[in-house]
């Protein structure tokens, strides 16, 4: 037996699986069908407990090929029904191995639906996950006591420590390329998905990437020809750090800055915008955003629990939320710089907007044959 | 972009009778789309000749045509309408083929008519082979190698590059149709032959096949802003092999990875484009090899499907009605997604739970037919369950098939030899489910069943946990000591009590109160669209057993729960659903909280906002009662949907369920064949008399005491089930070694049978006081035929006023006897001016929703306000209708998909049905004899062969046909009885006398109608052969001498010209004023007397 304590004092009772122990985070929902794996490894959520809406996970195994970073990161993970059996040709074994292989507790047989109502209806909150003995309230009392998601940075715990050249296999790389040849970009990783640098790769780039707590100094003497901020875990208020190396980076007015998610949150703020926690995020892999600047509608893949608001003047708004209206992307009125929300890449998710790396990418072309 | 305001008036096509591979879900659609554009303020004209429809209401258009769905046809509407538009995409196969047709023709062109929603081009495109192959090459997606032949050597050239097996699809054929897999050239050779024979354009595809490979579909939108949304993917759980509509089918797809998922979302996107679908849904199909992910476009279909109605039944986003709105020129950012109502249709639907399908087969109507699952559909209908896992949706959709299995499990020990376990694995067909079931409890292991049946090993799995399950459960020894907690894990699991009862060998009352005992019971989800992301402001519901949550929230209101039919199934069809959803918006005009309880999702009766609440749940005593228990209704009513809700009404009444309308008791005795005769002896009234027989000497003696010939059937079996009329001893032998054994146990029930009688089929309304009648129908065959199968009219056309009398009075008397509350069917025979009673059903019937479209009385609404307590007086409905013109029930019949003899008998064998109306007989009839693969000759080349009884009836159908400029061709017996009434007659060989015989003539095309009566007994090989040809190679034939003598009329006034089109709505003006303004005053009335309570939440039905 497993149960799932909230800080709200409701209890939600399953099965364990994946490994065994307790863990608190922030209780969040995620309404993709597919792609737990990506969803599993993407650094963004760290130090979030992840329940999965659709009820069967584990179908198609796990693959190393569909990972998002070198482990899962989410904190525990909460299903209805966990397969046993999986069954694609390029499985290579099952989830629940792989959850206990890297040790991240789970819980099945809840009433995801249940939670997951619960949670629109009172907000993400804290809460308890355990497959131990013991008193429920005392797993309440975890909850409560454990840090919300913005008094821990969990930026500085996914990032890099030491800068690197990322190195694909050629396959992924569309074949061996020069190292030196054409523009270089430095991606800030606050977390960053491998789909990002997987995109920025197939688009014959150069790309290093640097640690979150890397001084715009720093990333300026790589003489970058464009700088991506990635996407990353927890509260953008909280990284004072990474806003005040963004707003350098926009005043040194040295190349293209392009932002996903977390990234563009910093931005945001970098240029005096204000950021707020949605009540329950959007995560899921079916969020109909209105890109502005083409009048289309783009199903996008979402995964965050901030989002911004009060835009100055001096941004465009570029991408609206079609569900709530909330900002969705924005770019500079006069600078190369511009930023969405939504993950462009993917992984899990439509392909809807992968033109934007296009569109970063001739820009940090054009300032690599500029210089 | 705004709607179009260039547009005022649209023209919609229906899909006409439902047949195999086009069935309920386009009512759903159609209906849907003609709301939509109507909302918009659009002038809707329809046509449709399917009169059981919703979408035929007088409410759902500006304009009803009931009249034949062939371009010639819908060319004299479109002139005396002149649409701005046609909306083609909403009426499957046969809309987009008249489209077409009328478009190549320049009718479209000539009228200013536009095709909205799909061009010329894109559905040409989608439905030609070798263009879609082209297409989609150029936009480089890959597809089966192959080429398209319009002859046998080109597609045996083809062949030859290709590896068998080999598939073979003709072009523009019905649900794959004709479609078939050829493992040598020997079988190459005929299923490519057929195929081209099928192919109103004589074309096959020959290709490398897929079969085995796994099956996806994924359902698309996409608006004129280039905006693509996919609503739903849809995994095949058959593999590549059987055709989609014959295969179990589940949402949303369970064994892609995100990878995988989003490359073939990619690939629908572009299909869409490359295509050329500027608006709406379209279904694409996708190959994927199990072995390496290699991934292929099959096909597209670029209108709404049986798969879009599915998906959105198993999502709730209406993809017919946004479909019409973004064919009218909106984009899906602009319109609600109805369910959230606050956020937009431009999204993709994520769904929290499993959906499952699972087609329902009628084979057993069609003895000696093939049962082997095709790439060629033959599911007559289908069931679909929701669960919160795949286990419980699988359960589920099993026990709303009604085959008698209320799941997987609880079955009897017996072993079954590896041999046969391997033959049913191996064959697709439908008990394959039951037979995977049985193979892992002996112990076949998954990899083995994937092999043998290229079934995912991921559902293989699913099932033996069921199994394991199942056997947890065994080792319990009966039901007292089984822990609460393992009674709600087999719940969990889908198991049903009933299932219980037979594994624990216990009663299904009390694995029930046990259940109950342990605080057990299912809770009840909402489908939202969003997996819960946002509320949900739509009640539709499934039952789900977990712990934490039920949302039924069941309102203070007065309720009544409508029990739907569940799967279309041959006898029990789109009429009753039609009856349901009358009685859902006539108890919402008197202000109830109506509840739907259904399971098919090709009905309009599962849409979410026919009724109030929707529950998609089987029409089980135990789900039925789960959901009487959460929403407390005043009411239930049993009387619409068919057999299937009335076998409960008995046992919910016992169960303290307010049946409303007739008594359950009463129901009882009238289908109660003795009790049924005693009242009829009581009242006086005549009835063929009739014996029982529990053995084969018993039976020959009770025949003989009857006299033949007399009318069997088994005790046991339902509908007209292996009913048979015996003409003599050896007949009744015959049939009783063949169809039926007899034992004290199943003994067969023996009738006399009323030789040349007319039939007559009378619909009434009946309040406990008064019963008006609805209509009388006559049947144009003679009885002995199955109702569902005859052809009727109305009015009458051959029986004398006095006899009328009768008629009426004798309804009214049964009513009365019966204490009918409700709708009354009753069928009589008339014999030698002598009136008989068969039968008398107090319920919905197959002839309601007919009666209601040619005089313009809701039946079905009217009786559903006397249930809830109305009088006919208080109703306004006083006095039989009166009828103008003449009004044709034809049946439409699936021998193109057997191969059986299509001989017509008491066992109903017709899916749909056609209607015709015209100011003489021979007009109406003529209208129903107008198909788009077969139409009624003018001229040429007639064959007649008939049995010797009806060899003088023939001579003047013979002479008539001779004079209207036919040639006749007949058989040595037939050709003399003609020749001697001087008749000019070709004489040609019978099969047995050797070629060139009657078989070959028909194959080579050079007969163009044919008129064959069984010669009574059991069919010789001759006849069936002349029969089956006529179905393969679609020409009309008849099978009765009344038929004919129809069919006579009917040419006559097809060949004078004179057939011309009104719309439904002129020929009952006067009528349909009159019920209007009765269901508008009742429901004030009602509301003085506070039966009801207040409006409803929801606005007034339009």
């Amino acid at each position: 037996m497993a149960l799932l304590a909230l800080e709200d004092g409701k209890i939600f009772r399953g099965r364990a699986c994946g490994a065994h122990g307790m863990v608190c985070g922030e209780v969040v929902f995620n309404t993709a069908m597919t792609g737990y794996q990506e969803i599993l490894t993407d650094p963004s959520y760290a130090g979030q407990i992840v329940c999965m809406t659709y009820p069967h996970m584990g179908n198609y195994g796990v693959t190393a090929e569909d990972v998002e970073s070198a482990r899962p990161w989410v904190q525990g993970f909460i299903v209805r029904e966990i397969s046993e059996r999986f069954s694609n040709w390029r499985g290579q074994m099952s989830l629940d191995r792989y959850l206990k292989e890297y040790n991240i507790i789970g819980i099945c047989e809840v009433d995801t639906r249940a939670l997951t109502r619960h949670i629109r209806e009172k907000g993400a909150m804290r809460g308890c996950l355990s497959s131990l003995d013991g008193d429920p309230h005392d797993f309440i009392e975890c909850a409560r006591r454990a840090p919300t998601i913005s008094e821990e940075n969990w930026v500085y715990r996914v990032s890099c420590t030491q800068p690197f050249t990322i190195d694909f296999s050629p396959s992924e790389g569309r074949g061996a390329r020069s190292e030196s040849q054409g523009p270089h970009i430095v991606v800030i990783d606050f977390g960053v998905k491998r789909s990002i640098l997987r995109h920025l790769r197939a688009r014959a780039q150069r790309v290093t990437v640097v640690p979150a707590f890397w001084s715009a100094e720093e990333i300026l003497q790589l003489k970058p020809d464009g700088i991506l901020l990635s996407n990353g875990p927890g509260d953008p208020a909280i990284l004072t750090n990474a806003i005040r190396t963004a707003r350098q980076l926009i005043e040194s007015e040295r190349c293209p800055i392009f932002g996903i998610c977390l990234g563009h949150q910093i931005l945001g703020l970098a240029f005096g915008a204000r950021a707020y926690k949605l009540k329950f995020g959007h995560r899921g892999a079916n969020q109909p955003v209105k890109n502005l600047l083409t009048n289309r509608i783009e199903i996008t893949s979402h995964n965050h629990g901030f989002a911004l608001k009060d835009l100055p003047d001096e941004l465009e708004l570029t991408h609206v939320n079609l569900n709530d209206g909330s900002i969705e992307g924005f770019r500079h009125r006069k600078l190369p710089v511009f930023a969405v929300q939504f993950h462009p890449e993917a992984s899990p998710g439509p392909h809807d907007a992968l033109s934007i790396f296009d569109q970063f990418c001739a820009l940090t072309s054009g300032h690599a044959q500029a210089h | 972009m705004p709607k179009r305001t260039d547009l005022k008036r649209v023209l919609v096509i229906g899909s006409g009778p439902i047949v195999i591979g086009q069935a309920g879900e386009f009512d759903y659609s159609g209906s849907q789309a003609c709301k939509a554009l109507r909302e918009e303020g659009y002038e809707v004209i329809l046509v449709n000749n399917n009169p059981a429809t919703i979408m035929t209401d007088p409410e759902s258009a500006a304009r009803v045509y009931i009249e034949p769905l062939v371009p010639e046809i819908v060319e004299k509407i479109i002139v005396r309408e002149r649409p701005d538009a046609l909306l083609p995409t909403v009426g499957g196969q046969t809309a987009l083929t008249i489209a077409v047709e009328l478009a190549r023709a320049g009718v479209l062109e000539r009228y200013g008519v536009e095709l909205i929603g799909a061009s010329q081009r894109a559905i040409e495109i989608a439905e030609e082979r070798l263009l879609f192959k082209e297409t989609m090459e150029q936009a480089g997606l890959p597809v089966p190698q192959g080429g398209l032949a319009r002859s046998l050597e080109e597609a045996l050239e083809i062949s030859r590059g290709l590896c068998y097996p080999i598939l073979v699809r003709p072009s523009f054929t019905l649900g794959g149709e004709g479609s078939g897999v050829a493992h040598s050239e020997d079988e190459l050779r005929s299923v490519a032959k057929r195929g081209l024979d099928l192919s109103p354009v004589h074309e096959v595809l020959i290709e490398e096949s897929v079969i085995g490979w796994k099956e996806f579909e994924l359902e698309v939108m996409r608006d004129r802003n280039d905006n693509v949304v996919v609503i739903c993917s849809i995994e095949n759980f058959d593999p590549m092999g059987v055709h989609t509509g014959d295969s179990i089918t589940v949402a949303p797809a369970q064994t892609l990875s995100d990878k995988e998922y989003q490359r073939m979302r990619d690939w629908a996107i572009r299909v869409m484009r490359a295509v050329g679908v500027e608006t709406g849904g379209s279904n694409i199909q996708f190959a994927v090899n199990p072995h390496d992910g290699r991934m292929l476009v099959i096909e597209m279909n670029p209108r709404v499907s049986r798969s879009s109605a599915l998906a959105s039944k198993a999502t709730g986003f209406p993809i017919a009605k946004i479909a019409a709105k973004l064919a009218v020129g909106y984009t899906l950012d602009e319109l609600p997604n109805d369910i959230t109502r606050k956020t937009p249709a431009s999204f993709e639907p994520a769904i929290d739970y499993v959906v499952v399908k699972i087609p329902r087969w009628n084979f057993e109507k069609f003895p000696g037919a093939d049962t082997t699952l095709t790439t060629q559909m033959r599911s007559v209908g289908e069931a679909m369950a929701l669960g919160r896992t795949f286990k419980e949706a699988l359960q589920k959709a099993i026990r709303s098939l009604e085959l008698g299995r209320l799941g997987l499990g609880g079955e009897s020990e017996r072993v079954l030899s590896a041999e046969l376990i391997r033959e049913y694995l191996e064959r697709p067909n439908p008990e394959r489910i039951f037979f995977i079931y049985r193979a892992i409890q002996t112990g076949v292991s998954i990899e083995e069943l994937a092999h043998r049946t290229g079934i995912d090993p991921w559902f293989l799995a699913q099932i033996e946990e069921i199994a394991h399950q199942e056997r947890t459960l065994r080792a319990h020894q009966g039901l007292e000591h089984i822990p609460g907690e393992l009674l709600r894990q087999a719940k969990r699991f889908g198991f049903s009590d009933a299932v219980l009862a037979k594994i624990w060998n216990t009663s299904e009352s009390a694995v029930r109160a046990k259940r109950l005992e342990y605080g057990i019971r299912p809770v009840y989800k909402k489908v939202d669209s969003c997996a819960a992301e946002f509320e949900a402001q739509t009640p539709y519901l499934y039952s789900t057993y977990e712990a934490d949550e039920c949302e039924a929230a069941p309102t203070a209101r007065k309720k009544v729960i409508i029990l739907g039919g569940g799967p279309y199934r041959i006898g029990q069809g789109i009429e009753f659903d039609y009856c349901c959803c009358h009685a859902a918006l006539a108890l919402r005009e008197l202000g109830f909280e109506t509840i739907l309880v259904n399971c098919n999702p090709e009905t309009v009766s599962t849409d979410y906002d026919t009724a109030d609440k929707l529950y998609c749940e089987p029409l089980t005593l135990e789900d039925v009662l789960h959901i009487i228990e959460v929403e407390n209704p005043e009411g239930v009513i049993v009387q619409f949907g068919g057999q299937t809700p009335l076998n409960l009404a008995l046992a919910l009444k016992e169960h303290g369920v307010p049946i409303w309308g007739t008594s359950p008791e009463n129901i009882d005795v009238a289908e109660d064949r003795e009790k049924f005769a005693l009242i009829l002896d009581e009242l006086g009234v005549k009835r063929p008399r009739s014996g029982i027989a529990s053995s084969a000497e018993e039976a020959c003696r009770v025949a003989e005491d009857l006299g033949f010939p007399v009318l069997v059937r088994p005790s046991y079996v339902l509908g007209g089930r292996a009913m048979a009329i015996c003409y003599d001893k050896s007949d009744l032998v015959h049939y009783i070694e063949e169809a039926a054994c007899v034992s004290p146990a199943h003994p067969i029930l023996i009738d006399e049978f009323l030789q040349d009688a007319i039939e007559l089929d009378v619909d009434a309304v009946a309040d406990g006081e008064d019963c008006v009648i609805g209509g009388i129908l006559e049947h144009i065959e003679r009885a002995g035929i199955h109702s569902g199968d005859s052809c009727c009219v109305l009015p009458p056309f051959t029986l004398s006023e006095a006899l009328f009398e009768e008629v009426r009075h004798i309804t009214r008397k049964l009513a009365r006897r019966l204490n009918v509350i409700g709708l009354m069917n009753v069928q009589y025979a008339v014999q030698k001016e002598k009136l008989y009673v068969l039968e008398v059903n107090p319920r919905a019937s197959r002839t309601v929703p007919f009666i209601s479209k040619a005089t313009g009385v809701p039946l079905a609404k009217i009786a559903a306000k006397v249930m809830a307590g109305l009088t006919l007086k208080e109703l306004g409905f006083t006095q039989e209708p009166a009828v103008q013109g003449f009004h044709v029930k034809a049946p439409v019949f699936p021998f193109d998909r057997f191969f059986v003899d299509p001989i017509l008998g008491p066992e109903m064998k017709s899916t749909g049905e056609v209607m015709g109306s015209g100011q003489t007989l021979g007009e109406a009839f003529a209208k129903t004899q107008l198909h788009l693969k077969s139409r009624l000759p003018t001229g040429g080349r007639v064959f007649i062969s008939v049995n010797d009884r009806d060899k003088p009836a023939v001579v003047p159908i013979a002479r008539a046909l001779a004079e209207l400029g036919f040639v006749i061709i007949a058989t040595r017996g037939t050709a003399q009885a003609l020749g001697q009434a001087g008749l000019d007659v070709i004489v040609i060989n019978k099969v047995s006398e050797g070629h060139p015989h009657i078989a070959d003539v028909i194959q080579q095309g050079q007969i163009d109608l044919i008129v064959n009566t069984p010669s009574g007994k059991r069919a010789h090989h001759d006849e069936a052969a002349i029969r089956i040809g006529a179905v393969k190679h679609r020409v009309p034939y008849v099978t009765t001498i009344e038929g004919a003598q129809a069919l006579v009329e009917a040419i006559r006034t097809l060949k004078a010209g004179t057939l011309t089109v009104s719309a439904i709505e002129e020929l009952q003006r006067r009528l349909c004023r009159y019920a209007t303004n009765a269901c508008r005053s009742s429901s004030d009335r009602l509301l003085k007397r506070g039966i009801g309570q207040g409006m409803p939440s929801v606005g007034p039905i339009t």
